[in-house]
């Protein structure tokens, strides 16, 4: 009996935690539609505060947009691994006897598609009240798809090594937000390309590819942080 | 099966293990006694594989864990000071995820370790809707399940009342009596017969 008997396949083991984190994530419906209740708020506080002329609202919408989303996944993050740190079921996790990186990577995913779903589904609604054409809408939806992606799974390295101190908030932001400028840049680009009716392929191709890398290398980071922060 | 030789660790300035030796041998049970902050937490994290020694060696089936962490945590359950368990989650949803990523294991398997444990009619209940006492049950019966032949239990006998006691002992009477190793920390006597060494950590 040197292992476990009839050890679990890594495929099934982390979609185990995928169903554990949709349903815990259901359970806290709250804490679920909380960034999207601040990008909503965000995006709409704009055409308010600023003279509502369409031409002007079109030129900030894709600006305002991105910086609404990029910031509501920021406010996420924070608590990603810190419930799971201070329940031990993060060691659990560590325990379970399979590739940590499969496991947390199968935790950012059910993260990403709680957080980013809401918000890809929320904005034509910021949309509408920025004046953005509709014709723009499929590009800044595939957009933020990527992005909140991108987001999630480079900020889940952030969250994860920011874990170690109690207060981690701060630190989060300086260390994920200069990393994620580019989705910011890009996405925010390919957005004013689709409002103004030019072809947005580059820009969202670009997110894709930055967002295979996060995909493929943030884990692996996110798994290292947690053994560390466990220790 | 296990055996950690000559054991040193530091926790910043303080020398927490000083040369500290375990061999635990199939179908044998462990008490860690000390009184607080002798390191008797820190040897079973060390053991868990979560702190890795500075000096000497830990050795699996006579193979160094680091050789294979994740094949050496497959062959260990561990019991903290915190449970392990989702309070969002009802007691027997937090068994079927945490029993589930380690090993298949049928619905009926669940049901008869949670009635075992005394939960029986509990297993729909949220788990923070728990006392302590219950939910040290539910994380007691996630050990029991998990298949591992190594279990770690870091003050198994808090919280229980004198049923739960009997409970524990039961499951790592049956655990060791059909092979397995187990490693725990406990300030009283733990009747487990004549399965039990004790090691005294200064």
């Amino acid at each position: 009996m040197s292992g476990a008997r009839d050890p679990v396949s890594l495929p099934s083991a982390a979609a185990r935690v995928f169903g554990r984190e949709c349903r815990l994530g259901v359970r806290r419906v709250g804490e679920l539609l909380q960034p999207v209740t601040f990008f909503l708020m965000v995006t709409t506080l704009f055409p308010l505060a600023l003279s509502p002329e369409p031409s002007l609202m079109r030129n900030i919408a894709p600006g305002v947009v991105w910086v609404g989303a990029l910031l509501s996944s920021l406010l996420s993050l924070e608590g990603l691994f810190r419930a799971d740190l201070d329940d031990g079921t993060l060691e659990q996790l560590v325990l379970a006897g399979q590739p940590l990186a499969g496991l947390v990577a199968a935790k950012v995913l059910a993260h990403w598609l709680l957080v980013g779903v809401p918000l890809v589904l929320a904005a034509p609604l910021a949309a509408s009240s920025l004046s953005v054409p509709a014709a723009a809408l499929p590009v800044l939806m595939l957009g933020l798809a990527l992005g909140t992606g991108v987001i999630v799974f480079v900020g889940a390295v952030g969250a994860a090594l920011t874990l170690a101190g109690r207060r981690g908030s701060v630190l989060l932001s300086l260390l994920v937000l200069p990393l994620v400028m580019p989705v910011l840049i890009f996405g925010a680009r390919a957005t004013d390309e689709a409002v103004r009716g030019d072809s947005a392929a580059g820009g969202l191709w670009l997110l894709l590819a930055m967002l295979i890398l996060a995909v493929t290398l943030a884990p692996l980071a996110v798994a290292a942080a947690v053994r560390i922060c466990l220790e | 099966m296990l055996e950690a030789d000559r054991l040193h660790l530091w926790r910043g300035e303080r020398h927490v293990l000083r040369a500290v030796s375990v061999a635990v041998r199939a179908g044998e049970a462990v008490h860690l006694a000390g009184p607080n902050g002798a390191g008797k937490t820190t040897l079973l994290r060390t053991l868990a594989g979560f702190l890795w020694p500075e000096e000497g060696s830990i050795r699996w089936c006579g193979r160094p864990i680091a050789a294979d962490p994740d094949g050496y945590a497959g062959a260990t359950a561990y019991l903290g000071h915190d449970n392990g368990l989702k309070a969002d989650l009802t007691a027997g949803e937090n068994l079927h995820y945490l029993t589930r990523i380690r090993r298949p294991a049928d619905d009926a398997e669940l049901a008869a370790m949670l009635s075992r444990v005394g939960l029986a009619g509990r297993a729909e209940a949220p788990l923070r809707t728990l006392s302590a006492g219950q939910r040290r049950r539910v994380a007691m019966a996630r050990v029991a399940l998990s298949g591992a032949p190594l279990w770690l239990l870091d003050e198994p006998f808090t919280n229980l009342d004198v049923a739960a006691v009997g409970i524990l002992t039961g499951l790592i009477t049956d655990h060791v009596d059909a092979g397995g190793l187990a490693v725990f920390t406990a300030h009283s006597e733990v009747p487990l017969g004549g399965r039990t060494r004790r090691l005294a950590l200064a």
